[in-house]
């Protein structure tokens, strides 16, 4: 279920590294858990975040979730299809469904995620 | 989540069954969606859905001065609610703010149901029960006795049809009868906290599981689904109905929340009812509005109406609308912004995002 190309964090955030790009999502487990997304708010292209910050908010029709990002760097895309269809977060947030894509500043920042395996047991052993 | 101090409805094992997010509700272990809260909302809009509400709480009010007693203790007037009708009425402080809201069933000239939230249930029975001095009556906490299945939508009366005898046509918005469904015994009402048409079934506990499966199973043709606390709120949220602890609660009046229409000041002297009069004459300072989000984002319980650096109002209710796809609210807002049209500001987690005073009920079914 969770691709093994891409790392996982703890806040159940997944990032596929391309280069010096990386792709920026939240996992399956994270869109079950919130239900049909009805609104995803992305930050502007070129903002830059440290390692942790929040960087949008996801909202399903009962709650609100932040999102944040493992990795520190500056924003070179977003994902507009998403903001105007916001339902392929649950399609698929591996794939369509991704947010934003960023310039990574440290590879350091990659070393506390999880590999697809690791977090596949975080989930099952609850996720939090 | 499988906290032993969870309550359970009889239907715990039919949502178990058909995949619920179980989740903790006013202290009870509830259905919160099955298949999803924008298809659970859009079956009850266009056909039908079937909630488990049996955590509800009823009080059983009887005795020669029962009529009386209610009339005296809730603001709406009995003496006008015929046997087989129910109204909406409440308990209201002495403050006139409320207790709960809550129907009255008459079942007989001296003989009532009193149906109320779960999360004030045991509260409300206190209440009542604290305030039998003077009044030949006996009053019940009878919750145990009742599950309570509400079938609602447009295709709900011809779904119940065929699994009963009783003549539901000639049951009227707020009407009830007794009768059976599949053999047994229950309670039809026709209520409902959807904005649809549709029944409300009181029931035995032992035979809920059984209806349960068999509604479902003769409505899936007719596209009936369960739905959850969640499809429920975004339903009454779009009906304009009140949620206690959200639009109503030991701080606000019916003045405030635009539901006088069930307090009767001129039917003699009730609980509040004194001071409701000095408030209406001394003028309210808010009133509660429907508005609909202009800009980005949804409102939600608790963020604030900004006006520069003032908060000026507060939301009670906020979510995504699946029927008019925009996020609606309802909101207590000062005299001035009261009429549709009015701008608001939101303050939306440190954001100012605008809003616009909207006439309710958003949603009013087709007749």
């Amino acid at each position: 279920m969770y691709p093994s190309e891409n790392l996982y964090s703890r806040e159940h955030e997944w990032v596929r590294i391309e280069d010096d790009i990386c792709v920026l999502g939240i996992t399956e487990f994270a869109q079950h858990e919130l239900g049909e997304v009805v609104f995803v708010e992305l930050p502007e292209m070129g903002q830059a975040f440290d390692t942790g910050d929040e960087i949008g908010t996801i909202e399903s029709v009962k709650a609100v979730a932040e999102v944040y990002t493992p990795l520190a760097g500056e924003i070179v895309e977003i994902n507009e299809a998403l903001v105007d269809d916001p339902e392929l977060l649950n399609e698929d947030p591996h794939g369509d469904g991704w947010l934003v894509k960023m310039r990574f500043s440290s590879a350091d920042d990659l070393k506390a995620l999880m590999n697809a395996e690791q977090y596949e047991e975080y989930v099952k052993s609850g996720g939090e | 989540m499988n906290d032993a101090n969870l309550l359970r409805t009889p239907l715990y094992a039919c949502h178990q069954k058909a995949g619920a997010r179980l989740v903790d509700f006013a202290g009870w272990e509830m259905p919160v969606q099955y298949s999803g809260v924008i298809d659970e909302h859009r079956a009850v809009r266009t056909a039908a859905g079937l909630f488990d509400v049996s955590h509800m709480g009823q009080i059983h009010v009887r005795g020669p001065q029962a009529e009386a007693y209610l009339q005296w203790l809730t603001p709406n007037d009995l003496g006008k609610l015929a046997e087989g009708r129910a109204h909406y009425s409440a308990f209201l402080t002495e403050r006139g703010t409320y207790v709960d809201d809550l129907l009255v069933y008459r079942l007989g000239p001296a003989e009532f149901l009193i149906v109320v939230n779960a999360s004030n249930a045991d509260k409300d029975f206190a209440w009542a029960q604290a305030r039998t001095a003077g009044f030949d009556v006996e009053i019940d906490n009878v919750s145990h006795r009742y599950a309570l299945l509400a079938l609602q939508g447009p295709r709900a009366i011809e779904i119940l049809a065929p699994l009963t005898t009783t003549d539901l046509s000639a049951i009227k918005y707020y009407g009830f009868a007794h009768g059976q469904v599949d053999g047994a015994r229950a309670i039809l009402s026709r209520t409902g906290y959807t904005g649809e048409d549709g029944f409300e079934l009181y029931v035995d506990p032992e035979e809920a599981p059984r209806l349960w499966d068999r509604l479902l199973e003769v409505g899936a043709p007719h596209g009936l689904i369960p739905a959850g606390l969640g499809a429920r709120d975004t339903l009454r949220l779009e009906a304009a109905m009140a949620l206690y602890g959200h639009e109503i609660d030991d701080q606000t009046t019916p003045l405030e929340a635009n539901l006088m229409w069930a307090v009767k000041l001129d039917k003699g002297d009730f609980v509040g009812r004194d001071a409701l009069v000095s408030a209406r004459e001394g003028g309210i300072a808010r009133r509660l509005v429907g508005f609909e989000v202009v800009g980005k984002g949804i409102a939600r319980q608790g963020h604030a109406i900004v006006s520069g650096d003032d908060t000026v109002g507060v939301v009670t209710s906020g979510t995504y609308s699946p029927t008019f796809e925009k996020a609606l609210g309802m909101a207590y807002v000062p005299l001035g912004s009261v009429e549709p049209g009015s701008p608001l500001e939101l303050d939306i987690r440190g954001k100012r995002v605008a809003a616009v005073v909207v006439p309710l009920p958003f949603y009013r079914r087709p007749r």
